[in-house]
C-alpha cells in the first residue's frame, strides 16, 4: 500500500481505502450495488440486445449493412435530444417543448436558407440562438416565477407548434438541399477516414484512462483496479471496431453504386457525447445542476446562485434541441409544421430514462442518451420494417416509456431502501 | 478564561414588530472553547444564532470579531469572517459523494475544469485530523451514510473551510447514543484544534459533557452565563425554566424579574 494509506492508519482513519479492491472484489461489489437498485445503463444494454434478437428474427433485412446505416442516422436526431433533454431531468425538471424547439429553430434556419439566401453556418447560428432565447424564457419563468416547468413547457409545446405554422404557412414545408445540412445526415465519411477517426478515439479514450488511472494511484486518490480500467477500454474498443466495420461495408442494393462509410452524424454525436462529459462531470456548472437535482436548498445554502443555474439548464437544453431539430431536418431533407411535435418529445425522455437518468433529478449522464436513444431508434425502425399498423407504434412505445419509467421508481425505491448512492 | 474572545455580542435587541426577542444579550465565544446556548423553546436560541450568521441582523448592539467592530448584514458576510453555520437539517445533497459535499460550492479548479486531485485530497486530510474513522470512503455517496456519520460531514466541512468560530444547531437531536457519542467526540476536537465552538442544545447530558461555558437564555435574556465546572445540572434546569438559581450570579444586566 501506499505511504499515503500508512499516514491514514495512523490517524484512526484506516478504513478509507484508496483502491476500491481487486477485480473480484468490484465485480461482487458492482452485482451487489445492481441488486440494491443502482442499475445504470445495464437494464437498457440488456434490452437493445434483446430488440437486436426479436427484430433480426422477424425480419431478415433488420440486420442488413443497409438498415444498421439507416438506424444510425435515423437515432442521430432522437439522441442528440436526449442528451439536450438529460440536464434539464439532472435538476429534477422536464422540458415538454424541446422537440418543437428545435422544430422552430430548425425551421429558422431552412428558412434564412432558402427565402434569404443566407449562408448555412449562418442559418445554423441562428438556430442555436432562437433555441437558446426560448431556453431563457422557459428557464425564467421557471426559476423566477415559480411556475412548474411542466405546465410552462406544456405552454410552450403548444405556443411553439403555433409558431412553426406561422412561419412555413398551414401544410407547407421548407425543403433542405444545402449539401452541408443535407449531408450531416446523409453522406458519409470514407472508409480510410472512418477507420483512422476510430483509432484515433480508442487510442485517445485509452491513453487518457490510464492516464487517470496512473495519477490517481501514484496521488493516493481513490481509484478502481486496473483490470477495470482495461475492461472499460477493450469494451469500448470493441464496440467502436465493431460499428465502424459495419457502416464501411458496402450497403448499396445496386451493384453499380456502391455505399459504405461512417455517417457523419455519428462523429456529431461522439463530439457531443464528449462535450457534454467534460460537461456534467469536471466543470464546476455540471456539479451545481446535480447538487441542484439532488438537494435545491443545500445548494442554496452553499452559495450557489440556483436560479442562474436553473435559466442556464433550459438555455443550454434548447439550443441542443435546436442541434436535434437540424439534424432531423437533415435526415428528412425538410423542416415540416410538424417537425419535432407528436411523440418526438417522449421518445427523448424515454430515451434518457431507459439510458438510466432518473426522472426524480440528480442522478443520470450523457453517455445514458447513446443507448437509451438507440433502444427508441431500435424500436421505431424495427417496427417500420414489420410494416405493422400505426396504432402498434404508439401502444409499443407508451409500454416502453412507461416500463422505463417504472425501473427508475422501482431502482430509486431499492437504493433508498438500501441506503445505496 | 486568558484567551481573548473570539466573538462578542454586546447589549444586542432584536424583535419583530411589537414582539421583542432578545433583550440585551451578551454572548462571548472563545477560541478553542465550546460554548452551550441553551434555553427553552421561544428563549430566543435560533433567533441569537440567526443573528450572528447575519440572517436577521439585530435591531441594535455591537458585533465584535477579534475584538473589532463588525457589520454583518447577511449570510455573506459572516462566512467571509469564518463563521460558520451547521444547520440541524444539515443540508448535504445525498446524490453526491463526501469530497463534493463538503467543496460545494467553492469547489477547486484547476483551469477550467475540477481539481479532484487537490479536493480529495483535502477532504481526506480533514477528516483524518479530526480523527473520523466510520466512512468506508471519502467517494462514498451521502446517501450511504447513517445520520451520524451525515453530521460529521457536516461538521468536517467546517473544519475543512479553516472556519473560525461553528454554530451547530442542535447537531446531536436525531441521533442515537453511539452516534451522539461520535458527534460529541468530533466537537471536542474541533475546539482543540482552536475553533470557538457554539453548541445549542436542548440536551443538558451532551452540554455537560463538552461543554466549556454554558449561556442561558431565558425569555429573550440572559439568565446566566457561567463555567460547566461551576454549576450543576439542576441549576441550569432551574435557570432554563425560571431564569434563575440560587446561587448563580446574573450576569451585568439583571435578567431576574421579567
Amino acid at each position: 500500500m501506499t505511504d499515503i494509506t500508512t499516514d491514514a492508519d495512523e490517524a484512526g482513519f484506516a478504513s478509507d481505502l484508496t483502491q476500491s479492491n481487486t477485480l473480484g472484489e468490484s465485480i461482487r461489489a458492482y452485482v451487489s450495488r445492481v441488486r440494491g437498485g443502482d442499475m445504470g445503463a445495464l437494464p437498457s444494454i440488456f434490452g437493445l440486445v434483446v430488440l437486436f434478437i426479436v427484430f433480426g428474427i422477424a425480419n431478415d433485412r433488420f440486420l442488413s449493412n443497409l438498415n444498421m446505416a439507416n438506424l444510425a442516422a435515423q437515432s442521430g436526431s432522437i439522441i442528440i435530444l436526449t442528451m439536450a433533454i438529460i440536464p434539464v431531468l439532472l435538476l429534477g425538471e422536464i422540458d415538454l417543448s424541446a422537440g418543437v424547439a428545435g422544430g422552430v429553430s430548425a425551421c429558422v434556419m431552412g428558412l434564412l436558407i432558402v427565402k434569404h439566401d443566407q449562408q448555412w453556418w449562418i442559418a445554423v447560428l441562428a438556430a442555436l440562438v432562437t433555441g437558446a432565447v426560448i431556453g431563457f424564457v422557459i428557464g425564467v419563468l421557471v426559476a423566477k416565477l415559480g411556475i412548474p416547468s411542466f405546465v410552462v413547457t406544456l405552454a410552450f409545446f403548444l405556443g411553439l407548434q403555433g409558431a412553426t405554422l406561422k412561419l412555413i404557412g398551414e401544410g407547407g414545408s421548407v425543403r433542405i438541399d444545402q449539401p452541408v445540412i443535407s449531408g450531416i445526415a446523409n453522406n458519409n465519411m470514407s472508409v480510410m477516414w472512418g477507420w483512422i477517426s476510430a483509432i484515433a478515439v480508442i487510442v485517445v479514450f485509452a491513453a487518457l484512462r490510464l492516464l487517470r488511472h496512473r495519477r490517481k494511484v501514484s496521488q493516493g486518490l481513490q481509484h478502481q483496479p486496473f483490470a477495470v480500467v482495461v475492461a472499460q477500454v477493450v469494451a469500448l474498443a470493441a464496440a467502436v471496431l465493431v460499428v465502424t466495420d459495419v457502416l464501411n461495408q458496402n450497403r448499396s442494393v445496386n451493384v453499380n453504386f456502391p455505399i459504405s462509410g461512417v455517417p457523419y452524424v455519428i462523429p456529431v454525436i461522439v463530439v457531443l457525447l464528449v462535450v457534454w462529459t467534460l460537461i456534467l462531470s469536471r466543470t464546476t456548472w455540471g456539479r451545481h445542476v446535480y447538487a441542484i437535482g439532488g438537494n435545491a436548498e443545500a445548494a442554496r445554502r452553499a452559495g450557489i446562485n440556483v436560479d442562474l443555474v436553473r435559466i442556464s439548464v433550459f438555455m443550454a437544453c434548447t439550443a441542443m434541441a435546436a442541434i436535434s431539430g437540424i439534424v432531423e431536418a437533415s435526415y428528412g431533407g425538410k423542416v415540416s409544421t410538424t417537425s419535432g411535435g407528436g411523440n418526438t418529445l417522449l421518445y427523448a425522455v424515454g430515451a434518457a430514462v431507459i439510458g438510466g437518468t432518473s426522472l426524480f433529478g440528480g442522478r443520470g449522464k450523457a453517455s445514458n442518451a447513446i443507448v437509451g436513444g438507440l433502444v427508441i431508434a431500435t424500436i421505431v425502425n424495427g417496427l417500420g420494417l414489420l410494416a405493422q399498423a400505426a396504432y402498434l407504434n404508439y401502444v409499443v412505445n407508451g409500454v416502453v416509456l412507461l416500463l422505463a419509467a417504472s425501473v427508475d421508481a422501482i431502482s430509486r425505491r431499492r437504493r433508498s431502501a438500501t441506503g445505496l448512492g | 478564561m486568558s484567551d481573548a474572545p473570539l466573538l462578542a455580542l454586546r447589549g444586542i435587541n432584536k424583535s419583530f414588530g411589537v414582539v421583542n426577542v432578545l433583550y440585551d444579550v451578551d454572548l462571548t465565544i472563545y477560541p478553542g472553547q465550546v460554548t452551550a446556548l441553551v434555553g427553552d423553546n421561544g428563549a430566543g436560541k435560533s433567533t441569537l444564532v440567526k443573528a450572528i450568521a447575519g440572517i436577521y441582523p439585530a435591531d441594535s448592539g455591537d458585533y465584535l470579531f477579534e475584538g473589532k467592530p463588525v457589520s454583518v448584514h447577511s449570510p455573506k458576510d459572516a462566512a467571509a469572517l469564518g463563521i460558520e453555520v451547521v444547520y440541524q437539517d444539515l443540508a448535504l445533497c445525498e446524490n453526491l459523494d463526501i469530497v463534493e459535499n463538503m467543496f460545494l460550492g467553492r469547489e477547486k479548479k484547476n483551469g477550467l475544469f475540477l481539481d479532484e486531485t487537490t479536493m480529495e485530497s483535502s477532504a481526506r486530510e480533514v477528516l483524518a485530523s479530526l480523527s473520523v474513522r466510520t466512512v468506508k470512503s471519502v467517494r462514498q455517496s451521502v446517501s450511504s451514510l447513517s445520520g451520524g456519520q451525515r453530521q460529521t460531514v457536516a461538521i468536517a466541512k467546517s473544519a475543512l473551510w479553516k472556519s473560525k468560530v461553528v454554530l451547530l444547531d442542535e447537531p446531536t437531536a436525531a441521533l442515537g447514543v453511539a452516534q451522539t457519542r461520535q458527534v460529541l467526540d468530533l466537537v471536542r476536537r474541533l475546539a482543540d484544534q482552536g475553533v470557538g465552538v457554539l453548541l445549542i442544545s436542548h440536551n443538558l447530558t451532551d452540554v455537560f459533557e463538552v461543554a466549556d461555558r454554558i449561556t442561558a437564555l431565558y425569555l429573550g435574556r440572559v439568565a446566566a452565563d457561567v463555567a460547566v465546572k461551576d454549576v450543576t445540572s439542576t441549576q441550569v434546569v432551574e435557570l432554563i425554566t425560571t431564569g434563575h438559581s440560587d446561587g448563580i450570579a446574573a450576569p451585568s444586566t439583571p435578567a431576574a424579574s421579567v
